[in-house]
Order: structure tokens, then C-alpha cells, then sequence
């Protein structure tokens, strides 16, 4: 039957059910069937923290966004088009973000007494007439699969797990895009087992016939690709944009790559994607403990591998002794902090900013160190790179912070080639007048020798050393001279920072200054309230030791300035601190990142529009 | 891959130069009080290194915090101080990206134990191929006089007033019980006992955990005494020695035999037992070394020393590198621009 096509600019879209339904892989086979067909993407998997929560339960969640279109989007999207509720307690969780007039397609078999029970509905909202704003597609998808793979050897079981390809079908048919992305997927990912290959194929084809012959669909959408630099393009989450940015980092300095690294959500896919490296010569040690994910990575550094560990807040909290170890020995070390909210355990799988302060000033000691950000998933690439450069550059641990929606959210890469990037690599030193705490007279790094290195065997260790010679030291003027060097020496990595950029109107009354992930929702914002006529400054941060030489002359040269954080204003606080100026902040501590329209709205309030 | 350190890696193996103890002193005064036990276990290691044909530059001595872990800064090789409990994680990560190195660790019981038990547990079980010397003096003496988890109960210390609670750690069983490979025990009284434990550990491949019982002059004077002294030693003591009757007493007239898994003190003299009725010490028997180990704080039976298990299997750094040929074998040597590039990638031009 004819159906109306639709032209749209960006559109968001929602996979939710169960958290064994499978909508993680809908959502990220949409994703990236998405992103190679041209469009911007922009995601973000939203999952408990329980790996199997009870069925049905609102609590058990999981859903999986996907923002995508013809122009640069920098966010999973605030509000969703199309909902694609598995269940009742699916449908109940989303609806409220769900924009006026948007798709609901919804799985009877889900909203069965037990279901709406589970979700403590009164009344069944897909016949009480509750959602007479939406534009409702009731499916039965579990009799649909059940009818047609009856016959295909599979275990009823595996017939329901059919039921999110059924989804994907149909949400393909509705945007017109291609099955041989996801086609290709399934024989590769089922080759070993070919019924259950077949029966996914075929389901998926399915669920797009079943829309393209439905008179229920009366529209289809159509988005056309964005305007990208030209290159190569991948989807890339900002986890394993962090793994790749190690890897070619050793390969940029010409050593080979450690990890010690302890399992911790959400960083752990980190440890996942290295751990797969092997036939790239790379090694890594899943530690007995966070400890001993850095002291491996230390040993490791120290015998002249580039050291890296990745951990998130809890763990970095026990790696702060080792860290201090590092300052003192002046080693190169990589440090991830792949942020969630706390504390304490607090919220495993939420994303929030809020170890900042630890990142600069969490040791004992005056122990400073390089702290960078990056800002979305693919800059997570050229920021590990960054840690790495800074790191053996200056001979210093430097901690790069990301955070949980940073790493589990993903969005087209364009892949440099290695030839683009510089080369870091270190010199060790090998002459017989080796002195281990000699310093380079520019950036002050100390003279790196490695164990092997004959006759020039040499003690170092967690005790203060002695300016030069490296020897234990107790001297009160030799341990005030080595404290400043080496803070000095931190300072000196301002000749690596570049200068920050101000986005926007030199006239503004308002400046915004953000750091890290928040970049896509106060870019969104900013751009929205400029194309309105509104006045505004923008700086993005990503370096936040040193902070770079020009911020100061643009924090007083606007009347007011606004610093939006997932935190309770740790940025305001050290910005406050260094520029002796108050500072305004909006923070959100709600394990979510920024929703673009929460920066308009408090842009609007502070400029009374 | 080609690294920059593949050169240190091989560079030196091919140059090898014949040295004495004196080699291997770096000439900084050693700081431990007069008549510590620390002394002559510096003296033993000094003494057996140069014996070992490994060049110099290639040893590292690590360590963590405690009176034990000033040990690297007296040897003129590489050494590494690190932090109170962390030295086999530190030594870990070293071996692992180097295991050209041969890799030492001095620590105490404190450190090894408490702090850094978890470290060394887990190190054991992995079987890196790396040397623990354990001063163990039963007690913490650096930080001058407290309660260690190798005090025995009722001690009386700084932080135990009225006598330690806590039952003490059997480091052998500890380290046995954490699938070591190796594990011998040796005092600092007995010069010759202690080379040759250290030589054995250092020609074991694979982790070697070597207890060593250390007197503290100052926080733990003489605890040893009532099995280390010349006096007490022989009634006191039993050597293990591979394919050998446990033999011990002032005469040679007294043995262990095994009473089911129990071991029994026998006399050699009354014509009840004869030599062939003892227990003969295999070195490779994982159950017997547990049994060996359990005596330990057995008032009724002398105290084990030697070696109570030295068994073969892979280390772990081998098979770190046996995953990484193998990979490339079945898939070449990675190209970089191809893992990034991934599954899928697309062009815009
Ligand atoms: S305090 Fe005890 S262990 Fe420490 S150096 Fe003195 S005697 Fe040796």
C-alpha cells in the first residue's frame, strides 16, 4: 500500500523492555545502520546495574537511545520520537520523555495483567485511551514470531528472543533504511548456529514487511545524510576510543603497552577491548585489585613499557597512593578515570563529573599531576593520546577523566591515519654519567634510564630524593627544592596546552564554560539560543591542569559566567579559586548528563529572556 | 613489534663479565642496628649473585616499606623502594613487560603479609617468575614495635599490651595454600643454609618464596633463639632435604615418621623405628609439603627448614608471551589502521 514519506532533520529514538530483551543490541545495530548510511549519530545504553533485574519490574529496565541526523547532533537527544516498548514497565519508565505526537510501538504480549501489574498500572494504557496523544502502534509481536518460526526447531525461548529483531525490522522499515548492515551481523554472529541464524534473518524481514503491508503505518521518514569531513568513518564508543588511543599511542612512542587494570563498571570494557589485543604484542594483567592495577602498570612503566591503568571513582580512591608513588618517582603512567556517580558505590551505571577534586588535589602531599577531559566519545581517541604524550613527555602520571555516558555512548569517528599523528616516543638514557633526577632543562623531565641498561644501575623509590643524584634525602631545602621542581615541572606542561577557543559573541554578556561530557548538550543549547538572536560565549575545557594560558582574560572579561557540571560545582570552585571571580553555576547530580533544553532554560533565567 | 627497549632487552645478555660479591654493594652505609639479622642476609644474597651468570644490570631488587625494604638501596643493581605492601605488584607489572629481568623482592612480614597479603597471593597462584625474600621477625619494627601477623598469640608488643589475639600466619602454609611453586625456609644464623636456599630459589623458574626468620634486636630480641641457636638448633630444627630421611636430634638420633598424615617424632635408639621407617622428603609432593608446613608452630616436632616444595609449571609472563606468538601465528602481526577501522567503516568523501 502507498505509503506518505516524511522528511525530517534529526530524529531520536528509543529501544526499551526488559533488561533480557535484547534492546542494547537493537539499539546499537540501529546505530550503526545508521551511521553508515550517512547520518550523525549520537548515542546512549541506559541499563540497571543488576545484570538480569526481575522480569517485568520498572526498575528493570533497559533501553537504548539512538539520536541521529542529516546535521552535526552532539547529544543522545532530550526528548524521543519513537518509543519502541517492549513492556508495560518500559512504556511507563519512557513515557514522560516521549515528545507530544511521537510513535509509541508497543508489544501486546508484554502488557498482559502480570505486566501492567509488574508496572503498577490500574488500567491497560494501550486500551484505556491514555495515550490518545501519541501516535500508537500496538503490535502482537510474540504471536507473530511464535507463528511463524513454529516448525524451525527452535526452543520457545528462543523464539521470544526473536522478538527485539522483529522491532529492529520494523524500526528500519519506518526511517527507510537497509537490513544488510544487521544481515550481515546476524550470519556472522550465528554462523555456528545456523537455525537460530535463519530464524533471526527472517524475523528481521519480517518486521519490516509487517510495516510496509500494515495500514496501521501510514508514514515513513526520511533523513539525509550529514555533512562530515571527508575520511574514513567508524561508530566508536568513548571506552574503546580510549583502548584505541592507548594502542596507538605505544605504537606513536614506540613501546610496547601495558594495562593492569581491575574490573569496574563503567570502565571495564576498556579491559575488555585491550585484553583482545593480543596479536598487537600488547599485555595487561587483570589485577588482583585496583592497587594492584596501578603498581603493575607502574612496574611495568618502569621498565619502560607505556603504564596504563583504567579504573572509575571507587577505584581510583584506592589508587591514590600509587599515584603519589608515580609523582615521586617521576614515571610515566596513564591513569583513566571513566567517572560515575558516587560516592561510594553510589550509582554504578550513571554518569556524573564528580571526581574532579580528587583528580587534582586527591593525594597526600603536594603531588600534583596533568588532569585532561575528554569531551565526546570519538575525543576520547585524541585525549588518551594526549594522556600518553604528556605523560612521557613530562615524565608524569597524568589522569584523563571521562565518565559513564562518555563511554558507553557512541558516535561516528572519523579514523585518523597513523601517519597524522606525532611521534612521542621517549630517549632513553645509556651514557655512563647518568644521573636518575637530571632534568631536561625545558620541560623538567628527569633523564629515563631503563633496568638492562649497563653500568648504570641506579635506586629510586618513595622516599624524597635528592635534587640531581636521585640519593635518599632528608634535607629541608632539598625537599622544599623538589617539591617546587615538581610542581614546576607540572606547570610546565602549559607549553603542550593549547590556547582554548571562544565559541560565539565577544560582546555576550554571558559566558558558558563547560568540561568534558556536558560538550554536547551546552553546544546544542548554544547554538539553538545564537540562531534565536540570543548573545553568548562558550569556552569547552579539556585540559584542567594546567588550565590554559588565556581563560583568564576571557572568565573577566565577561560580566557573568556560567559553568553547567555534573557535580555540585567542583569546576566554579577551582576557577573561582585560581581567576578571584564569582562565577555562576547550574548543576546537575541526577546520574544523567545535561539535557540540552535544562542549559537553555537556566541561560534564559540568568539573561531574564 | 619493534619497540625502542627491544635493544635494553638484548643488548646486554651477550655481554657477561665474571663478579664478586663486592660488585654488588652499592656503597651507601647500611642503616639496620647492630646485630640486626637483615646483616647477614644482605651478606648471602652479595655472596650468591655473582654465581648466578646473569649480568648485573639485569637484576632488580624491589621492595615495599618496613626495616626489610631499605635492602634494595644497599645493592648496586637496579632497585626500586616502593610503598608499604605493594612491591610483588609493582614486581608484577615489571616482569610481565620484562621478563628478560631477574626480579627480587625484600620484604618483611608486615608488608608481605598484612598490607600487601593480597598481592602476595595472588603472585604465587600466577607463578611469575620472580624471588620473595621474607624477613620475617615477628614483629613491626619500623614503625617501632607493634603486633605483625606472623606474632605469635600472646605476644606482648607496642599495639598488644596484654598479648596479641590473633593467631599467627604460617607464611609456608600461606604460600603453599596460594599454589606456589616454590617455597623454603631459612634463618639468618645459618650463613651456608641461606645461600643455598637463595641459590635454589633463584635457579627455580617460576615464583620462589623464601621465609626467612630474621631477629630484630631491638622490638623482638632472640624470638628465634629457642630453635636457632647452636644449642637449640639440632633438637629443635629438621633439615628437609630431597630423597631424604627426616633425621634430626644432637646425634642424628631422632627422626619423623608419619603416622597416617600425621607426623611423629621417633626415637632412632630404642629399636623401635630405624631410619628406614622415616619420612623420606620429596620435594615435588604437594601433600607432603602441606604436612611438612603444618608443623610449624607444633611444640612436640622441630621446626622444618629447607625447601618444602619445588615443582615446574609454566610462568605466567611465558604464557603472556605464548597468547601474544600464538595470536599472531593464527592472525599475522595486528595492523593498527586495521583494528581501527573495526567491523565496519564507511567512507565519506
Ligand atoms: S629495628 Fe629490628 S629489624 Fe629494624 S633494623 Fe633494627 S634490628 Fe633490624
Amino acid at each position: 500500500m502507498e505509503k506518505q514519506v516524511r522528511y525530517l532533520d534529526e530524529v531520536t529514538i528509543r529501544f526499551a523492555g526488559d533488561s533480557g530483551d535484547g534492546m542494547q543490541l537493537s539499539g546499537s545495530q540501529f546505530s550503526d545502520t545508521s551511521a553508515s548510511t550517512g547520518n550523525d549519530v549520537n548515542t546512549f545504553p541506559d541499563y540497571p546495574s543488576e545484570i538480569r533485574a526481575p522480569e517485568g519490574t520498572l526498575y528493570g529496565v533497559s533501553a537504548y537511545q539512538v539520536h541521529f541526523g542529516s546535521k552535526l547532533v552532539k547529544t543522545p537527544g532530550d526528548k524521543i520520537d519513537v518509543l519502541i516498548a517492549m513492556n508495560a514497565a518500559s512504556l511507563k519508565v519512557n513515557l514522560p520523555n516521549l515528545k507530544k505526537n511521537g510513535i509509541i510501538i508497543a508489544n501486546t504480549s508484554g502488557f498482559s495483567d502480570k505486566y501492567l501489574k509488574l508496572a503498577k498500572y490500574e488500567s491497560n494504557p494501550l486500551e484505556d485511551g491514555s495515550l490518545k496523544d501519541y501516535d500508537l502502534h500496538v503490535i502482537d509481536i510474540n504471536s507473530i514470531v511464535e507463528k511463524e518460526l513454529a516448525g524451525s526447531g527452535l526452543t520457545p525461548k528462543n523464539i521470544d528472543r526473536t522478538k527485539n529483531i522483529f522491532a529492529l525490522g520494523i524500526a528500519y522499515w519506518l526511517f527507510n533504511m537497509p537490513l544488510d548492515y544487521t544481515q550481515k551481523w546476524i550470519e556472522k554472529k550465528f554462523s555456528k548456529k545456523p537455525e537460530v541464524r535463519d530464524a533471526n534473518l527472517k524475523v528481521l524481514k519480517l518486521g519490516w514487511e509487517y510495516a510496509e503491508n500494515s495500514p496501521d503505518f501510514k508514514y515513513r521518514y526520511r533523513i539525509s545524510s550529514a555533512k562530515l569531513e571527508p575520511g574514513t568513518y567508524r561508530n566508536i564508543t568513548g571506552n574503546e576510543a580510549v583502548a584505541l588511543g592507548m594502542v596507538v599511542a605505544a605504537r606513536k612512542a614506540k613501546l610496547p603497552l601495558f594495562l593492569g587494570s581491575y574490573p569496574i563498571t563503567p570502565a571495564t570494557e576498556i579491559l575488555h577491548h585491550i585484553s583482545g589485543y593480543k596479536q598487537y604484542g600488547i599485555k595487561h594483567l587483570q589485577a588482583e585489585d585496583e592497587i594492584a592495577g596501578i603498581c603493575s602498570a607502574i612496574g611495568a612503566a618502569y621498565g619502560g613499557a607505556l603504564g596504563l591503568t583504567t579504573t572509575s571513582g571507587p577505584g581510583l580512591s584506592l589508587k591514590v597512593e600509587a599515584i603519589g608513588m608515580a609523582v615521586m618517582l617521576e614515571l610515566p603512567l596513564v591513569i583513566v578515570d571513566v567517572q560515575r556517580a558516587g560516592p561510594s558505590t553510589g550509582m554504578p551505571t550513571k554518569t556524573e563529573q564528580a571526581d574532579l577534586f580528587i583528580a587534582l588535589f586527591g593525594r597526600h602531599g603536594e603531588a600534583p599531576v596533568p588532569v585532561i577531559a575528554a569531551i565526546t566519545a570519538s575525543d576520547c581517541f585524541q585525549m588518551a593520546f594526549e594522556a600518553a604524550r604528556i605523560a612521557l613527555k613530562y615524565m608524569t602520571p597524568v589522569i584523563l577523566l571521562t565518565d559513564g555516558y562518555l563511554g558507553q555512548s557512541s558516535e561516528p569517528w572519523r579514523i585518523p591515519k597513523l601517519s597524522e599523528l606525532p611521534d612521542i616516543s621517549p630517549t632513553f638514557y645509556t651514557e655512563p654519567d647518568y644521573q636518575p633526577y637530571k632534568r631536561d632543562p625545558e620541560t623538567l623531565a628527569r633523564l629515563w634510564a631503563l633496568p638492562g641498561t649497563k653500568g648504570l644501575e641506579h635506586r629510586i623509590g618513595g622516599l624524597e630524593k635528592e635534587d640531581i643524584t636521585g640519593l635518599v634525602s632528608h634535607d629541608p631545602l632539598n625537599h622544599q627544592k623538589m617539591v617546587e621542581l615538581r610542581a614546576q615541572k607540572v606547570e610546565r606542561v602549559i607549553q603542550d596546552v593549547p590556547d582554548v577557543e571562544l565559541w560565539g559573541d565577544e560582546d555576550a554578556e554571558l559566558l558558558l564554560i563547560g568540561w568534558g561530557s556536558t560538550y554536547g548538550a551546552i553546544k546544542t543549547a548554544f547554538d539553538k539560543l545564537r540562531n534565536e538572536g540570543v548573545k553568548l560565549a562558550y569556552i569547552h575545557l579539556k585540559y584542567l591542569n594546567p588550565l590554559p594560558k588565556n581563560l583568564g582574560g576571557f572568565i573577566h572579561k565577561f560580566p557573568k559566567v556560567l559553568v553547567p557540571e555534573n557535580n555540585l560545582g567542583q569546576l566554579k570552585f577551582v576557577l573561582q579559586g585560581k581567576y578571584l571571580k564569582e562565577l555562576m553555576g547550574l548543576h546537575k547530580i541526577q546520574g544523567q548528563t545535561f539535557r540540552a533544553y535544562e542549559i537553555e532554560a537556566k541561560i534564559k533565567e540568568v539573561l531574564n529572556i | 613489534m619493534e619497540t625502542l627497549i627491544d635493544n635494553i632487552i638484548s643488548k646486554s645478555d651477550i655481554t657477561f663479565e665474571k663478579y664478586t660479591p663486592k660488585d654488588f654493594k652499592s656503597g651507601i652505609d647500611v642503616r639496620w642496628c647492630a646485630g640486626c639479622g637483615g646483616y647477614s642476609i644482605l651478606s648471602q644474597v652479595q655472596r650468591i649473585l655473582p654465581e648466578l651468570n646473569i649480568p648485573r644490570e639485569k637484576f632488580v631488587f624491589i621492595s615495599g616499606i618496613g626495616c626489610s625494604s631499605r635492602f634494595p638501596y644497599y645493592m648496586n643493581v637496579y632497585g626500586f623502594h616502593s610503598i608499604h605492601g605493594r612491591a610483588l605488584a609493582v614486581a608484577s607489572g615489571l616482569k610481565i613487560a620484562r621478563p628478560d629481568l631477574s626480579v627480587w623482592i625484600a620484604t618483611g612480614d608486615g608488608d608481605c603479609m598484612s598490607i600487601g597479603g593480597n598481592h602476595f597471593i595472588h603472585m604465587l597462584r600466577r607463578n611469575l617468575d620472580i624471588k620473595v625474600l621474607m624477613f620475617n621477625n615477628e614483629v613491626y619494627s619500623l614503625t617501632k614495635g607493634q603486633a605483625s601477623p606472623t606474632s605469635h598469640e600472646g605476644q606482648i608488643t607496642k599495639s598488644s599490651p596484654l598479648g596479641v589475639l590473633d593467631t599467627p600466619f604460617n607464611p609456608a602454609a600461606l604460600a603453599l595454600g596460594s599454589s606456589a611453586s616454590f617455597v623454603a625456609r631459612t634463618f639468618d644464623r645459618d650463613t651456608k643454609h641461606m645461600q643455598l636456599m637463595f641459590e635454589r630459589a633463584a635457579k627455580h623458574r617460576g615464583s620462589a618464596f623464601v621465609e626467612i626468620y630474621t631477629n630484630c634486636v631491638i622490638y623482638n630480641d632472640k624470638a628465634f633463639d629457642f630453635f636457632t641457636t647452636v644449642d637449640t638448633r639440632k633438637e629443635k630444627t629438621v633439615l628437609l632435604e630431597h630423597g631424604k630421611p627426616l633425621i634430626f636430634g644432637t646425634n642424628n638420633d631422632k627422626g619423623i615418621r608419619l603416622d597416617g598424615f600425621t607426623p611423629q617424632v621417633v626415637s632412632l635408639t630404642d629399636s623401635t623405628w630405624s631410619v628406614n621407617d622415616l619420612l623420606v622428603h620429596n620435594e615435588k609432593d604437594s601433600t607432603l609439603a602441606f604436612i611438612l608446613a603444618n608443623m610449624t608452630y607444633n611444640e612436640s616436632l622441630p621446626r622444618p627448614m629447607g625447601v618444602f616444595q619445588d615443582i615446574e609449571r609454566p610462568t605466567y609472563e611465558e604464557k603472556v608471551e605464548y597468547q601474544i606468538q600464538r595470536e599472531i601465528e593464527l592472525k599475522g602481526e595486528g595492523d593498527i589502521e586495521k583494528l581501527m577501522r573495526g567491523f565496519e567503516y564507511w567512507e565519506i568523501s
